[in-house]
């Protein structure tokens, strides 16, 4: 067992940062299951808002995939893919039962993945471990990503309460 | 998991493996820390009401710190489930243990979505063989 958040060791770095990927593929996927998922009648209903809202959320997500994949390449490790994971949202994925409940499911993707990068960045910030990849540009884009899935909590947010 | 619900979850385990009060020694040897930390630990989770110690016998979860426990334990299964049966790890266990301190439950939740684990989780957890009695490795898997 290992007390206190550190991440002392290039492989616990890359693991860390697969979990990672693997939640991004899950908001990925997520977001295309919540739209096939809503019944025709309330398909028709969802308005552009939300449509958008999770179209983006799909793309960002994608986005940060890909720069969390340079930092694992950097690793010299691999990563699970996105069919894989897709395949396993699909074995177990629930359906929300209405788009209130995509939008709350999209809220908690959001507020895991910030509070995931967050405790990431304090992890290695709390350690003086030379790591593989640039400290620098790790900590640059944790930041950065961290900083979008913090718009991405607000965004959600905001459209939680102009509906309520 | 913080350092509070790993030691809950410690004591738990040591519990259940010593069938009666978690010992300061069992707990410093799980935990890999000092019996002085140890002590220092169950002092402020007695204070918190999540732990009663009785002195020469060791410590016991009160109703609250078992519930606690038990959900620091099912945060912990799914971790070592995630990384077996997605990630494929090999050394699950001990990369489970390196890895328990920087992952929140919210994060925890979000992978359970695609794991599969069973209903009782986390009573058939197996406390000597440190992970779940019924987890099942993928084919070609990596059982050590």
């Amino acid at each position: 067992m290992s007390l206190g958040q550190r991440v002392s060791s290039d492989h616990q770095l890359t693991r860390l940062l697969q979990i990672g990927v693997v939640l991004e593929e899950l908001v990925e996927s997520r977001a295309a299951h919540h739209i096939e998922s809503l019944p025709p009648d309330e398909r028709a209903t969802v308005d552009e808002e939300v449509e958008e809202l999770l179209a983006e959320a799909a793309t960002e997500s994608a986005d940060h995939r890909e720069r969390l994949e340079a930092l694992i390449d950097d690793l010299e490790a691999e990563t699970v893919g996105y069919e894989e994971i897709n395949a396993l949202v699909d074995a177990q994925y629930g359906p929300p039962e209405d788009t209130d409940g995509v939008l709350y499911d999209q809220l908690a993707n959001e507020e895991t993945a910030y509070k995931f990068y967050d405790d990431l960045i304090e992890a290695i910030e709390a350690s003086e471990s030379e790591f593989a990849v640039d400290r620098d540009r790790l900590l640059e884009t944790l930041y950065s990503i961290r900083e979008e899935e913090k718009e991405g909590v607000e965004e959600v947010t905001a459209i939680m309460e102009r509906r309520a | 998991m913080n350092t509070a619900d790993q030691y809950l979850k410690a004591i738990y385990l040591a519990q259940r493996l010593e069938d009666g009060p978690a010992s300061t020694g069992t707990l410093a040897d799980l935990l890999e820390v000092s019996p002085a930390s140890v002590n220092e630990m169950i002092g402020k989770l007695e204070d918190r009401e999540l732990v009663d110690h009785e002195k020469y016998k060791g410590a016991s979860l009160t109703d609250e710190g078992l519930e606690r426990a038990h959900d620091a334990l099912q945060t912990y299964c799914i971790i070592e489930r995630f990384l077996a049966n997605v990630l494929e790890v090999e050394e699950f266990r001990d990369e489970a243990r390196a890895l328990e301190s920087v992952i929140d439950d919210t994060v925890a939740e979000r992978l359970d979505t695609i794991i599969d684990r069973p209903d009782q989780c986390p009573d058939c957890f197996d406390a000597e063989a440190d992970c779940c009695e019924l987890l099942e490795l993928e084919a070609g898997g990596h059982a050590d």
